[in-house]
């Protein structure tokens, strides 16, 4: 078509701009803080394992699509990069990097493009892989190194040590009181554990980083509030009421809070666009869906981290969610 | 501060014609009148051709109930009777005067000064806006007097005026405010009697805090009217909007204003009723912003029906690298096929879109990420939609709400994956609309 | 101690197993829909296409009917053609009326070079949606828009959008005439006609303007002329609204009125 025509559609002739672009590079932006904090303490092997993670991500998603599908590549929207981040943030520091490779393919080529790609996945990519990599490769994927300021770090000797939910897991099955558990030698302090000097998947460790990435995605309208904090909140109120009824064998909920992938889950996994509900009502129900069920799995679960599984079992309710939560109407008559 | 309840955007004001007083436009040599200039019915014309008229002169007149009569704008001869492309393409029946000059009929008062007392009953008031042709001018041309014709058992507490001015880029009603101030009120206070309403209240949104001091200050003298400002939010200026704004009621699905116990009128129509009420002049005349962020010439004219649009983009000329000429604001307005169209009743804007702004970006895989729904001021599912509509699923449209939409735009313009959602929608929404009504006839 | 678990996860699977066999049986039994055996019988005959050319919602509400009426009176798969519609008559035990297959075409010839566009569409690619904004890219208020409804219409995969032209194309051989594209063509373009085995004659146009409007914005339109109505011998042509009709059941294809057609708005097509 001539460059000078007319052009003639639709209303409306105006665009406020925003993009599937720039919604996953703010999202990855918002990655950023957690990023470095995990650098700090885990060192050169967290920019190693992200680089590949990252790297191979994209490229199984251009050769699935340039091949296999033969559209138009579209990796230049940021979605790629975004799961191969989270997948890599959902792994300890010491993984064997074919592992992460395999954990990229999962992600991309089964939870993603198998379902018709972005848009179209009924669960989050990144942690279909995490999940798909902890039940194949358990003693891999469990296999903590200790978090030591970058300038302490030998690279002699990496030395692994559990997280406190595992410390935790651990000590009530023999039997320990919460509180002596509290006082031992492995586990963090609360102030340890905000800034994220402890045990743990590399990305998860610092809530303060989490949250500043999650204030930022907030302000630029990526997410609303419903779903952390429908997912915190329930979280909190659910494992309160175990602690206020036996504290000497279930833990604070602060403690449930800044530990394992919660944070981690609440802001960036559970928010996820394509897996989540559309209404507001619908993320709430979501959001506590999952903080109740994470809970559910910390503390009667055979696992002692509940956030992936809770948000994969979520997700598949998604749907039905969607049927039962409309939005608000304007009228109810 | 006000505002209504649930969704809404917040499109760039682009009020950039708001300084520019408004400007009457000459004269054009030969103009063309549409019979259709409301929703509803076309008029029939009652003129033949070779006739003489005057300025206010009848042409063409409302024989169905949603209808609005047509008058003459010009003097001069009837030069033919005949269907004539508008800015669509499509033809629609139209009376060509040959303007001759400036004659108007005896019976309207042409003097500058302001009638303020009313000395009409309320039946002669509405039958006044009949006679006058008096339309709706927030764009959907709704005859004003079918909406003071109460049906049975029902009243008005209130008049809502609408001043939101909540598309970007018009400034006409701002305009109109700040010059008009008095006889749109007197406009109101006829339209109160028209109704048996007590009271009366202007909207205005926020971000013209010039148009709330100058009106709170002219009120003072209007004890029935009170103005009220908005918060500025995209669609403030519809009508179930508004009425949520301003009063807290809601219109029940599919229902009329009035069973909320309002009647929702713009401004621009009340100094229309002005007019007709008080110095029994028609709706012969036009307020229209020609704007656009590369126009240097940008302008607020008071325009006689039936001018031919070409005059007015000769008289600003178009800028180069021109992508789109929309009828009206950018939300919801009519992009232009033609040029070839003339000035028609609430045609309130004329907008030029640079090349860069009027192509749309190509669409990609939906996010899910729900912001259409967030948008959505009547709390409807745009995403939805578009599937159930790409599959023809009439009767899950229907389930879903389809009906309810009111095609404000607020899901399409901040679609992330620039997804052409109010197209789709619009698409299901007049197929199951056809469906419903084809449904109803099998019934009865 | 192994062997037992073993045991009783195959023991507690089977009763388990066995329970809801129990149970789908008597409810399958309490659900049963008594229905005609022959609607079965019948709805294997059809393509299964469900294009909704007879006129019900798919095929087997075309079963249903035909069963219910008992007859084959103005009931028809116009996708099976004659030989589906024996068959059907054969087992309702009727006698089958044959009728001439019906093919379609399309009555617009106002492609890209004949009618050159004068604004650029750039919405929803749907005729239904862009015949409700304007008259179309050519400004010609009858033609084709070429967003392919139609085409997306066909179960057949018996049209295409021509990639030069813009405009659809029927393949004869795929075409049943089931008339789904008829029905969802806003412009009504598309015609049914007999699909006979020499070809088709008819008028590339649907312009109701006078002459010199129409051609204003296509080259190829019909500018009501008359010349073909007088020219032909079987008298199958008639003019209305500056628009000639071809009426294809008196139509001998003997083709004079294609080659005296001055803007070459009659086409002869028999591919």
């Amino acid at each position: 078509m001539s460059e000078n025509l007319l052009q003639v559609s639709g209303a409306p002739h105006v665009h406020n701009g925003e993009s599937t672009k720039r919604i996953m590079w703010s999202v990855v932006i918002a990655l950023l803080p957690a990023f470095m904090v995990s650098v700090f303490y885990f060192g050169l092997p967290v920019i190693l394992i992200t680089a590949v993670s990252v790297a191979s991500c994209i490229l199984f998603e251009y050769l699935i699509q340039k091949f296999i599908l033969k559209t138009k590549p579209t990796i230049d929207d940021g979605s790629a990069v975004i799961t191969g981040l989270l997948l890599a943030f959902n792994v300890p520091s010491n993984l064997n990097l074919l592992l992460v490779v395999l954990g990229a393919f999962v992600a991309i080529g089964i939870a993603k493009m198998a379902f018709g790609g972005l848009g179209n996945n009924l669960f989050n990519p990144a942690l279909v892989a995490r999940v798909f990599l902890l039940i194949s490769f358990p003693v891999q994927m469990t296999t903590w190194p200790k978090a030591t300021p970058i300038w302490n770090f030998g690279f002699a000797d990496i030395v692994t040590g559990p997280t406190p939910l595992g410390i935790l897991k651990e000590g009530v099955k023999n039997g320990d009181a919460v509180s002596q558990l509290m006082g031992s030698e492995a586990m963090p302090d609360y102030l340890q554990m905000l800034v994220g000097q402890m045990g743990g998947s590399f990305g998860e460790i610092s809530a303060v980083a989490i949250l500043i990435g999650a204030i930022f995605l907030l302000f630029r309208k990526v997410i609303t509030w419903h779903i952390p904090v429908a997912f915190l909140l329930s979280a909190f109120v659910f494992s309160g009421i175990f602690w206020l009824v036996d504290p000497t064998h279930y833990a604070t909920p602060w403690f449930h809070l800044l530990t394992g992938g919660m944070m981690l889950g609440a802001c960036f996994m559970a928010t996820d666009m394509v897996t989540s509900p559309m209404s507001a009502r619908g993320m709430l129900v979501f959001g506590c869906g999952c903080g109740i069920l994470t809970i559910i799995i910390r503390l009667f679960g055979a696992y002692p981290e509940g956030v992936s599984f809770s948000i994969l079992i979520m997700n598949a309710f998604v749907p039905l969610i969607n049927k039962g939560f409309k939005p608000q109407p304007y009228s109810k008559i | 501060m006000k505002t209504f309840k649930i969704g809404g955007v917040h499109p760039e004001a682009q009020k950039l014609s708001n300084e520019i007083s408004v400007e009457t436009f000459p004269l054009p040599k030969q103009a063309t009148i549409f019979v259709t200039q409301s929703l509803g019915a076309p008029a029939v014309p009652v003129v033949a051709k070779g006739d003489k008229v005057k300025v206010g002169q009848l042409l063409a007149k409302a024989e169905a109930f949603i209808c609005a009569n047509v008058h003459s704008p010009f003097s001069g001869t009837v030069n033919k009777i005949e269907p004539v492309a508008d800015f669509t393409g499509y033809k629609k029946p139209a009376i060509i005067i040959d303007v001759e000059g400036d004659e108007w009929d005896e019976s309207i008062d042409t003097s500058e000064e302001i009638v303020s007392e009313i000395k009409l009953s309320r039946k002669e008031i509405i039958d006044r806006m009949k006679a006058c042709g008096i339309v709706g001018l927030g764009g959907a041309c709704f005859p004003t007097h079918v909406k003071y014709m109460l049906p049975e058992g029902k009243s008005a507490d209130y008049i809502l005026v609408n001043a939101a001015e909540c598309e970007p880029y018009i400034t006409t009603d701002y305009r109109m405010m700040l010059e008009q101030t008095e006889q749109c009120l007197v406009g109101i206070e006829a339209l109160l009697i028209a109704s048996g309403a007590p009271k009366a209240l202007i909207g205005i949104e926020n971000n013209k805090p010039e148009a709330i001091r100058h009106l709170q200050e002219a009120t003072k003298t209007h004890p029935k009217i009170e103005v009220v400002p908005l918060k500025t939010k995209y669609p403030q200026g519809a009508e179930k909007q508004l009425i949520q704004a301003l009063t807290g009621r809601t219109v029940p699905n599919g229902r009329l204003p009035i069973d909320a116990g309002c009647i929702v009128n713009n401004i621009a129509t009340t100094h229309a009723v002005y007019e007709a009420v008080q110095k029994n002049k028609p709706l012969i005349e036009t307020y229209t912003t020609v704007t656009g962020k590369h126009l240097a010439n940008r302008k607020n004219y008071k325009i006689r029906l039936g001018t031919p649009l070409k005059e007015v983009l000769d008289a600003v000329g178009i800028p180069e690298n021109t992508g789109k000429i929309i009828s009206g604001g950018p939300m919801m307005g009519k992009a232009m096929a033609n040029t070839n169209t003339f000035f028609v009743k609430g045609m309130s804007s004329i907008l030029f879109l640079d090349a860069s702004e009027s192509k749309r970006i190509p669409e990609s895989n939906c996010l899910r990420c729900g912001k259409c729904i967030q948008a959505c001021p009547m709390g409807l599912e745009p995403y939805l939609f578009r599937m159930l509509a790409v599959h023809n699923r009439l009767d899950d449209l229907e389930a879903h709400g389809i009906m309810n939409c009111i095609e404000c735009g607020c899901c399409q313009s901040g679609c992330p994956a620039h997804i052409p959602l109010l197209d789709t929608v619009k698409t299901g929404k007049s197929k199951t609309g056809a469906m419903i009504k084809s449904r109803q006839v099998k019934k009865s | 101690m192994a062997g037992n678990t073993i045991i009783l996860a195959v023991v507690i699977l089977g009763v388990i197993g066995l329970v809801a066999a129990i149970l789908l049986f008597f409810i399958s039994k309490a659900f049963k829909v008594e229905e005609n055996p022959l609607i079965d019988d019948v709805a294997a005959q059809l393509p299964g296409a469900n294009c909704g050319g007879c006129g019900f919602a798919g095929c087997r509400g075309l079963a249903e009917a035909i069963v219910k009426a008992g007859n084959l009176e103005g009931l028809r798969c116009p996708a099976g053609g004659n030989s589906t519609m024996e068959n059907i008559a054969k087992i309702m035990g009727l006698e089958a009326v044959a009728a001439e297959p019906m093919v379609a075409v399309v009555r617009c010839n106002g492609s890209c070079e004949n009618a050159p566009a004068k604004v650029n569409y750039d919405s929803m690619p749907s005729c239904f949606f862009a015949n409700s904004l304007y008259a179309g890219e050519s400004a010609c208020p009858y033609g084709c828009l070429g967003c392919g409804d139609c085409v997306g219409s066909c179960q057949f995969n018996a049209l295409h959008i021509d990639p030069v032209t813009k405009l659809p194309v029927v393949d004869v051989n795929a075409c049943v005439g089931c008339g789904a594209c008829v029905k969802n063509c806003p412009r009504h373009i598309i015609e049914l006609r007999f699909k006979g085995t020499e070809g088709r004659v008819y008028v590339t146009c649907m312009n109701k303007e006078k002459g010199p409007v129409a051609k204003k914005n296509c080259s190829a339109a019909c500018i009501g002329c008359g010349k073909c109505a007088k020219n032909c011998p079987a008298e199958a042509i008639t003019v209305q609204d500056s628009l000639a009709y071809i009426d294809f059941r008196k139509c001998t294809l003997c083709q004079t009125c294609v080659s005296g057609c001055p803007t070459g708005a009659i086409k002869f097509s028999n591919l």
